[in-house]
């Protein structure tokens, strides 16, 4: 069993299990309140699955793309539950679960995932169904593109506003099955530099 | 859970330092601080977003080592505390978040603590003589510089005054950038300064006019003291004048010092509290502690200094505060506070 975490877009908490499915699944689309709402959501999804933090076997989450200070709150809660446990932290690309769950419902040929990068751009990534092990084939991205401006998909385009955390889950415990961990690296998918520019400074005196 | 020592683990990521500490009761365990301050060098002062980017990754093994270093495991913990504000917005949720999901985890209680008083909690830590209160706290950093009046640690704390505009530690940063001097401002003023003048140059002492003694009297304000430094530079540029570097670090040093140490003394004063506390990271600052303690001498004040690594931002402070919370027998926080930036000092607690 997993505990599964995204703030990518809102925050979603799930419990997952490799033979039962998603336990529970508690979230919000709310996207200000990640830091507000993390904590209540672990300790809920956890009593609703009845499931104690020590029958877990590991904690996974959506490293995005996704704005970068909600992001934040869900991979830092992660990873420090997974501290707390002293089990496995599992991180996923949030756009892969999402294509996931399109192609485990049903859904065939060439995918194309969009989710709010804010700022004008949407962040995507293209899929081309499943592989043996089940597990969704990323053709390109994440990657951030001008809103107005985004590549044709060559299949259906997907535009979500929430990433169920329940989706994060079971890709990480088919993942698991198929000996394919780590499916990402444990590294938030920002996708854009800091908003600075290095400053030389202002030499009065040389 | 030992009511009488409890053993908490502090989380605080407020600014540019991610701090882990752990105390039983007044015990201090570890004290561990990964800072990002290198990596704010290349701009100049903290960025934000580069702030909050390194508390994330520098959070576990942070958590990791302060175990370590108490020889604990995250078992024997009794509670977990965080800072929730003031602070930047970004940097504190990574605490947050965190801190809620290690707390849920261990199903233990967690408190969410303020910043500042954490800054004066941290005294209790430093065993030399038991912190009295009534106290006036002057707490100084690149994020803050605050007068407290605290009259209870968990429980009466009343803000007298702050700064208006720059952070004494980003005055510092600001003149040494105008001077051609690297980030962190601070130190490179101090060694500057050396062999200067400080009464060469006659700087303005913000909101010390009479006129100010009405509303301000305990505010600080030191962008006009940035914008004079750099006007004398200016002038003395334009008249093909050399720039005595020494006397202009060391005049401008001494202006702020002096604001900070007369308007601390003086709150000691009309309130009859004969109890000085200095804290934050710009008490690094010898010329500070030396005109704190001259002055706190001559107008019968006892000072207290903590360690430099209690002065700085550091999780022990607020693990600290966390263990007085629980031994005045206060409930955990709820789980549904957020960061708040702008926190006031009388929310000891959320
Ligand atoms: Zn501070």
């Amino acid at each position: 069993m997993l505990l599964a975490i995204d703030t990518s877009t809102g925050t979603s908490v799930a419990v997952v299990d490799r033979d039962t499915g998603v336990l529970a699944e508690t979230g919000t689309g709310d996207t200000m309140r990640h830091a507000e709402v993390v904590g209540g959501f672990i300790r809920d999804a956890l009593a609703d699955a009845g499931v104690r933090a020590d029958e877990l076997s590991g904690v996974a989450a959506g490293m995005g793309p996704g704005p970068f200070t909600g992001l934040r709150v869900g991979i830092a809660a992660a990873h420090a539950f997974a501290l707390g446990i002293s089990k496995p932290f599992v991180p996923i690309v949030s756009h892969d679960a999402i294509a996931w769950c399109w192609y485990r419902d049903g859904g065939a040929g060439t995918l194309q995932v969009v989710t709010d990068a804010r700022r004008r751009e949407f962040a995507v990534s293209e899929y081309d169904g499943l592989d043996v092990d089940g597990l969704p084939v990323r053709t390109d991205g994440p990657r951030l593109v001008p809103r107005d401006d985004v590549p044709g998909a060559r299949g259906i385009r997907l535009d979500a506003a929430v990433v169920p955390a329940g989706a994060v889950g079971m890709l990480a415990e088919f993942a698991y099955v198929a000996g394919r961990l780590p499916l990402a690296d444990d590294a938030p998918l920002y996708l854009r530099a800091p908003d600075v520019t290095p400053s030389a400074g202002k030499r009065v005196l040389q | 859970m030992n009511r009488d020592a409890p053993l908490v683990l502090g989380i605080e990521t407020s600014c540019d330092e991610t701090g882990v500490g752990i105390v039983r009761g007044t015990e201090l365990l570890a004290n561990v601080i990964a800072s990002s301050m290198e990596e704010h060098a290349r701009y100049g002062g903290v960025v934000p977003e580069v702030a909050a980017r390194a508390h994330l990754e520098a959070l576990g093994p942070t958590i990791a080592a302060a175990l370590a270093e108490a020889d604990i495991g995250l078992a024997d913990v009794d509670a977990v505390a965080v800072t929730n504000g003031p602070g930047l917005a970004g940097a504190l949720m990574v605490g947050v978040g965190a801190a809620k999901a290690l707390a849920v985890a261990l199903d233990r209680p967690l408190y969410a603590v303020n910043h500042l008083v954490g800054h004066v909690g941290a005294d209790l830590l430093d065993h030399e003589a038991p912190l009295e209160t009534p106290t006036v706290a002057l707490l100084v950093s690149g994020g803050h510089t605050s007068l407290l009046l605290v009259r209870d640690l968990v429980s009466d704390v009343e803000l007298l005054g702050e700064t208006v505009d720059d952070a004494a530690g980003e005055a510092f940063d600001k003149v040494a950038r105008l001077l051609g001097l690297p980030y962190p401002g601070g130190p490179e003023i101090d060694r500057a300064a050396i062999g200067g003048d400080p009464t060469a140059i006659r700087f303005p002492r913000g909101l010390t006019r009479p006129k100010d003694q009405a509303s301000h009297s305990f505010d600080f304000s030191f962008s006009g003291l940035k914008t004079a430094v750099a006007r004398w530079v200016e002038q003395r540029e334009a008249a093909g004048e050399p720039i005595p570097l020494a006397d202009v670090a060391a005049s401008f040093r001494e202006a702020v010092v002096d604001v900070l140490v007369a308007k601390a003394v003086a709150a000691c004063t009309d309130l009859g509290v004969p109890r000085l506390l200095l804290g934050g990271g710009v008490v690094a600052n010898a010329r500070l502690r030396e005109l704190a303690e001259e002055r706190a001498a001559a107008a019968g004040i006892a000072l207290r200094i903590p360690p430099l690594s209690l002065c700085t931002d550091n999780g022990a402070m607020i693990a600290e505060l966390g263990a007085q919370l629980i031994m005045a027998g206060h409930p955990p926080s709820s789980m549904d506070f957020g960061a708040d930036s702008t926190l006031p000092v009388t929310d000891i607690q959320a």
